[in-house]
């Protein structure tokens, strides 16, 4: 009897495990290096403010009302902007995603437009439009509404066509197959295409206001730039990052309950 | 019901999938169709369900169907085919909601199909929280709601383990010893079709013809006795010699891709 090796254990790692600490850690770590090099002034605070000065400069804006004023206006423009063109680019990808005839339509058409960047587009509409409100609402809408067009048709494709099968093989008529087969299907494709939207959205509405707003948040960080309030700039980059992920939480929220399924 | 297949053929493009299938099924018959891949049997299903248009020939009932019989061709697939947001009860209802039957009497039709397949206490799940065993009994629950007049069955137990094959089988027996349909029933596992079928019809491959019409005697139901085992195995392996060959060549055949 020769003598009894045990078999090494060689299947660790490779599975990615939570560690709930780490993000918290790297966060305080990367602040307090720089608010150590701002303190030791290492940064000069013209060109990069430390943390508890831009930390300084928003709860000075939340006390004036002066973030509120720009955040709402902001607001105003992105959320009927942005259901403007969900409502229009559902309604077209959902057609193009069921019809054959809609799709063969829309589809060179929309790949055609896609592309452009609809900020480049605000100039015509401000000629169209005026330079109020509706230019700055239609360049949104025209921004979300491309990729929902996209996302919807592409979400449509993405049911499995052995659940339609099914569902005529037991006589459910064209009407049914689309209410209880091909939407519910897509719905995941389109909530993520919402995803995207959203930050299209943000996205425009910062780039539209920064060429010719008095209020909201890009017109905000234009101005404190143009008199080098850089504290004030970074707070409203700042706002601008929470607003982001507050819509990013709030879509997580919606798509949790619509897809309680999954 | 008595089901006629009469000079059915069918070609996707220039591929020729089934020739001249000619087959009467009698009423309350349960018809095993097998054969080598690519032989056609699941095309010839799809063709007697009306999911797919023959390129020749004519599928047809004798009679109108019974007039209880909500869906009278109903599947039953391989993949169950279940909406995943759905609860079970709920996938079974979805047969039953376009038939302008009351709530009531809806709601009592599903819960009778699902206390016919055990699924009672699952009524609330979802398809994902039930193994796959289940699922097809959420599978069979969907297709015994409508009182089809045609039970067809495309692979119903292939995506199963062994054990849980052997578990559904039996239900199955146990439902059509109860519940008066036609059956025709498309499996590649010869042990399915020695137990189940009345008639076994061997297709053969590419273009799927009939080779031979197999009767089995012994009634379904007292298949599993002991005294019958040396029948079973002898059906099993006039099966296999019929299709052996032709299995080994689908099966060394380069996937047109």
């Amino acid at each position: 009897m020769s003598e009894r090796r045990p078999v090494p254990f060689r299947g660790g790692g490779f599975a990615p495990t939570p560690r709930r600490v780490v993000p918290w850690i790297v966060f305080a770590v990367l602040i307090g290096l720089w608010q150590a090099a701002s303190s030791s002034g290492l940064l000069p605070p013209l060109f990069m403010p430390s943390p508890a000065a831009i930390v300084r400069a928003l709860y000075a804006l939340w006390l004036d009302g002066t973030l509120m004023e720009h955040v709402t206006a902001s607001l105003k423009r992105i959320v009927p902007g942005w259901i403007i063109g969900t409502a229009a680019g559902l309604a077209l990808g959902l057609a193009m995603g069921i019809f054959s005839s809609a799709r063969a339509a829309g589809l060179p058409i929309v790949s055609a437009l896609f592309p452009i960047p609809k900020i480049a587009l605000l100039p015509v509409l401000i000629l169209w439009l005026g330079i109020g409100e509706p230019s700055k609402v239609a360049t949104i809408a025209l921004g979300v509404f491309f990729p929902t067009v996209i996302s919807a048709y592409t979400a449509c494709d993405s049911v499995p066509r052995n659940l339609i099968r099914m569902a005529q093989s037991f006589g459910l008529p064209a009407r049914d197959i689309v209410a209880k087969i091909v939407l519910p299907g897509a719905m995941p494709g389109i909530l993520a295409g919402f995803r995207i939207s959203a930050s299209v959205a943000l996205l425009l509405v910062v780039a539209a206001e920064m060429i010719g707003a008095q209020h909201g948040i890009g017109a905000f960080v234009l101005t404190a730039r143009n008199l080098m309030q850089t504290d004030q700039l970074l707070a409203g980059v700042v706002v601008l990052s929470i607003l982001g992920l507050l819509i990013s939480w709030g879509l997580g929220r919606v798509e949790r309950s619509v897809l309680r399924w999954r | 019901m008595p089901l006629h297949i009469e000079k059915v053929s069918h070609s996707y493009g220039a591929v020729e999938a089934l020739k001249d299938i000619d087959l009467d099924i009698a009423d309350g018959e349960t018809v095993v169709l097998i054969g080598p891949s690519g032989c056609g049997k699941s095309t010839l299903l799809g063709i007697i369900g009306g999911l797919l248009e023959p390129t020749a020939g004519r599928v047809s009932l004798s009679g109108p169907p019974p007039a209880d019989s909500l869906n009278p061709f109903t599947y039953i697939f391989q993949d169950f085919a279940l909406l995943p947001w759905r609860s079970v009860a709920a996938n079974v209802a979805l047969a039953l909601e376009h038939r302008g039957l009351g709530a009531a009497e809806c709601r009592e039709r599903v819960a009778a199909a699902l206390a016919l397949t055990s699924l009672a206490e699952f009524a609330a799940a979802y398809p994902k929280q039930l193994s796959g065993g289940m699922r097809q009994r959420v599978g069979i629950a969907r297709a015994l709601v409508v009182r089809p007049a045609v039970l067809l069955l495309d692979e119903p137990l292939s995506a199963l383990d062994a054990q849980t094959r052997e578990l559904l089988m039996e239900d199955l027996l146990a439902i059509w010893a109860r519940e008066k349909s036609t059956r025709v029933y498309v499996t590649h596992n010869l042990e399915e079709a020695a137990r189940l079928a009345d008639r076994v019809v061997v297709l053969s491959r590419r273009p799927g013809c009939i080779r031979k019409v197999l009767r089995i005697d012994v009634p379904v139901a007292e298949r599993g006795r002991l005294e019958h085992a040396a029948l079973l195995i002898d059906v099993h392996r006039r099966l296999w010699s019929l299709i052996r060959d032709e299995a080994a060549t689908a099966e060394r055949e380069m996937l047109d891709v």
